[in-house]
């Protein structure tokens, strides 16, 4: 984002998203936060860190430990006319509510023949590579993305982090939010005035013309970094951001494969069936005379989480993802 | 009688006969508690020393109108049971022998309180002015609840048991943020008490004082489960251990249930937080018309309960006390069976959705998957010599 302009500010993933918040909350009475640890503590990960001292309990609430209580009542709230903005406290507690989320959240539009909008946001710390316990890292957005009904949104950077998390609270549909955990204090320019772009659209985050890289979340980097290593040996990566799994910008990757020819799909969550499985179908079949290579996927194995000394070796990382491109330039 | 108040004096009401019916008492609830009533199984006035005061400036006029919407409530479900029959509706959940409780607790609601009915809340659809007919639109297939939930303050019916307790819950904190003086009704039944949903409902409202009332009609029956395979204690007694209020009360008596759903609406109202209400009753029917009740309930049982019926016994009253007379139920029948055949004259002319309908609304602010896939469907559908489709 414009670095040039005063507006802009370096900050922290995790900052990034709690400047949103204020933000939302100034500007909107309507919107609430609610969740676990959410107020005084400001949350495990102090995304909300502040908030409920500047803006009270009544829109700041700590909720009781209920994941289905606290996405019902959002419902619930939603129904009054309020904009709920919920924290799941780790990715692994979401399936509690993950009947109200499936079943109420993102059916309540089409059944009620439209007449009934819930513009809840679900905020998820997803992902591993913090070295957490049993529960704290998965990567369940494909559970959510095969939903309709749901928008399943991810930013890589503080930037679209602050942006995203504005959009996705303006969104009239359910929203779920999810943040890279391991990049909750990585730092990047924010500009508050700036324009931003759609919330469900793809960006390129570094050209190239050998061979396309889609990622999104925690990954985004992991191929910037692959894109750079490659470079040094002739490589030439383009590195795309997906930025949402519902709806996937395959407009974008299409227009990218068309050029490259080549396309690896990274996603820390298991490949099997998940986005990168999609991607796959829908590229082939919309560039099938452009691919040199079939589309490989990078990422999660068919095995629960690992404990914290093997997620190394279950997370995918740069040599994996090198490892990857090569068998694709190979064809 | 509330739960604050069992363990402070012995129970001192008539015994209602009510235990006789019950299919063995549960293990847990050793002295099956009594409940509120103001008319008896037999149409006899009994007043009562803590809810008289809700129902006592009552006029015959009124009593004959909740007399009035029972008989029409029990004609139109009657009249859905034999749209199934006919193929007309795909399924039909009757509400037989559950009017008194429907039609007493949803007359006292007021036009803004918000209801969060389950799939057999005819009866409080019918008080909240829904057109019926709009209810069995789901029923029949062509849509998955055809009404507007905000023109009458009644959310669309919930399928999946106890969810909508969460979401009662939630409006009702909203309602408290906005300072307004409406209550939040929730129904559902002795199965969803079950549910964890409805705990966290219990716990969600009590905790933020939400303004709601939690309606459980026990009829007995979850399908084929009896409520002993539900709870070991009466479940109004649930409310004692989240700190709130819960009242068991006649359900078959109409009376009974406006008076102490509108003690209990007032209390939320006066931002004394949620009630549960448990009105004791009995599903007459089928749990819907898929369902076999012979293979799991002996018929000795339903026929004690016929004995309770809540219509019998208000007509018994209004006639023994010259409230009503013949003309009145004649005028009735006459009214009943117009509203059958109303009903059954739309439920035949419904359409069926337009191709499309599929792809509409899955989202408010559109979604790129959708619009291909509805792009593809129409190129399909146009492929076609006759542009009909399939």
């Amino acid at each position: 984002m414009a670095a040039e302009t005063v507006t802009s500010k370096s900050m922290a993933l995790a900052k990034a998203i709690n400047e949103s918040l204020r933000t939302a909350l100034e500007t909107d009475p309507k919107v609430l936060i609610m969740g676990e640890d959410v107020g005084k503590l400001g949350g495990v990960f102090r995304v909300t860190d502040g908030l409920q001292k500047d803006f009270g309990e009544e829109r700041v609430i700590d909720t009781p430990l209920a994941e289905s209580g606290i996405v019902g009542t959002a419902i619930g709230l939603a129904l009054r006319g309020y904009r709920p903005v919920v924290e799941i406290q780790f990715d692994g507690f979401v399936f509690p509510a993950y009947d109200q989320i499936v079943t109420q959240l993102a059916k309540m539009h089409a059944r009620s023949l439209g007449k009934v909008k819930l513009p809840v946001v679900i905020r998820i710390p997803y992902g591993g590579g913090i070295g957490a316990v049993e529960h704290h890292s998965e990567s369940p957005e494909a559970l959510f993305a095969h939903v309709a009904g749901l928008k399943v949104v991810s930013p890589s950077n503080s930037s679209d982090a602050y942006w995203m998390m504005q959009q996705a609270i303006q969104s009239d549909d359910p929203v779920i939010f999810f943040e890279p955990k391991r990049r909750y204090w990585d730092k990047g320019e924010v500009d508050t005035e700036a324009i931003p772009g759609q919330l469900h659209k793809a960006r390129v985050v570094r050209p190239g013309s050998d061979l396309t890289l889609v990622a999104y979340g925690p990954m985004v980097k992991v191929c910037v970094e692959a894109a750079a290593a490659a470079e040094e040996e002739g490589k030439s990566l383009e590195v795309l951001d997906l930025r949402s799994m519902s709806p996937i910008d395959f407009d974008s990757v299409q227009t990218s494969v068309e050029k490259t020819g080549r396309l690896v799909v990274v996603h820390e969550a298991p490949v099997f069936l998940g986005t990168g499985a999609e991607i796959a179908a829908r590229i082939t079949e919309r560039c099938f005379y452009h691919l040199e290579a079939p589309v490989l996927r990078v990422g999660g194995y068919h095995a629960p989480y690992p404990p914290a000394r093997l997620e190394e070796e279950y997370l995918p990382g740069l040599d994996r993802v090198l490892d990857a491109v090569d068998r694709s330039l190979a064809y | 009688m509330t739960v604050e108040s069992t363990a402070a004096r012995k129970p001192r009401k008539r015994s209602t006969g009510a235990r006789k019916a019950s299919p063995k008492a549960s293990p847990g609830a050793r002295s099956e508690p009594e409940l509120v009533q103001l008319l008896t199984p037999e149409g006899k006035r009994v007043p009562h020393a803590e809810y008289e005061e809700y129902v006592a400036d009552i006029t015959p006029e009124e009593l004959r109108g909740l007399y009035r919407d029972m008989v029409l409530t029990r004609r139109f479900d009657a009249e859905a049971t034999s749209l199934q029959r006919q193929g007309e509706l795909g399924l039909w959940a009757s509400l037989l022998g559950q009017e008194a409780a429907q039609i007493g607790s949803g007359r006292a609601t007021r036009q803004d309180d918000y209801v969060f009915p389950t799939y057999r809340e005819h009866g409080v659809a019918w008080c909240r002015g829904v057109d019926p007919t709009n209810l069995l639109g789901m029923f029949r297939g062509v849509n998955h609840g055809g009404w507007d939930p905000n023109r009458n303050n009644f959310h669309l019916y919930t399928i999946v048991i106890g969810s909508q307790t969460l979401h009662a819950t939630g409006y009702a904190m909203g309602l408290a943020k906005d300072g307004a003086d409406s209550a939040v009704i929730a129904y559902f039944g002795d199965g969803a008490s079950s549910q964890g949903d409805v705990a966290e409902s219990f716990t969600f409202s009590a905790v933020y004082n939400a303004p709601v009332v939690f309606f459980c009609q026990n009829n007995q029956w979850a399908i084929s489960e009896p409520t002993e395979k539900q709870t070991r204690v009466p479940l109004y007694q649930r409310a004692q251990g989240y700190g709130f209020p819960g009242v068991r009360v006649d359900g078959n008596d109409v009376l009974a249930c406006l008076a102490v759903t509108k003690w209990a609406l007032d209390r939320a109202r006066r931002g004394e937080g949620p009630t549960l209400v448990e009105a004791f009753t009995y599903r007459m029917g089928a749990h819907t018309t898929s369902d076999d009740p012979t293979r799991y309930r002996l018929d000795d049982e339903r026929l004690a309960w016929e004995a309770k019926d809540p219509i019998l016994r208000l007509r018994t009253y209004l006639e023994a006390e010259g409230h009503a007379d013949e003309g009145f139920f004649a005028e009735l029948e006459a009214e009943s069976e117009a509203l059958g055949r109303h009903v059954r004259e739309k439920v035949r002319a419904m359409p069926d959705p337009d191709h499309f309908a599929i792809f509409e609304n899955a989202y408010a602010d559109g979604h790129a998957l959708v619009d291909e896939e509805r792009a593809q469907f129409a190129a399909y559908q146009a492929s076609f010599a006759d542009g009909e489709g399939a």
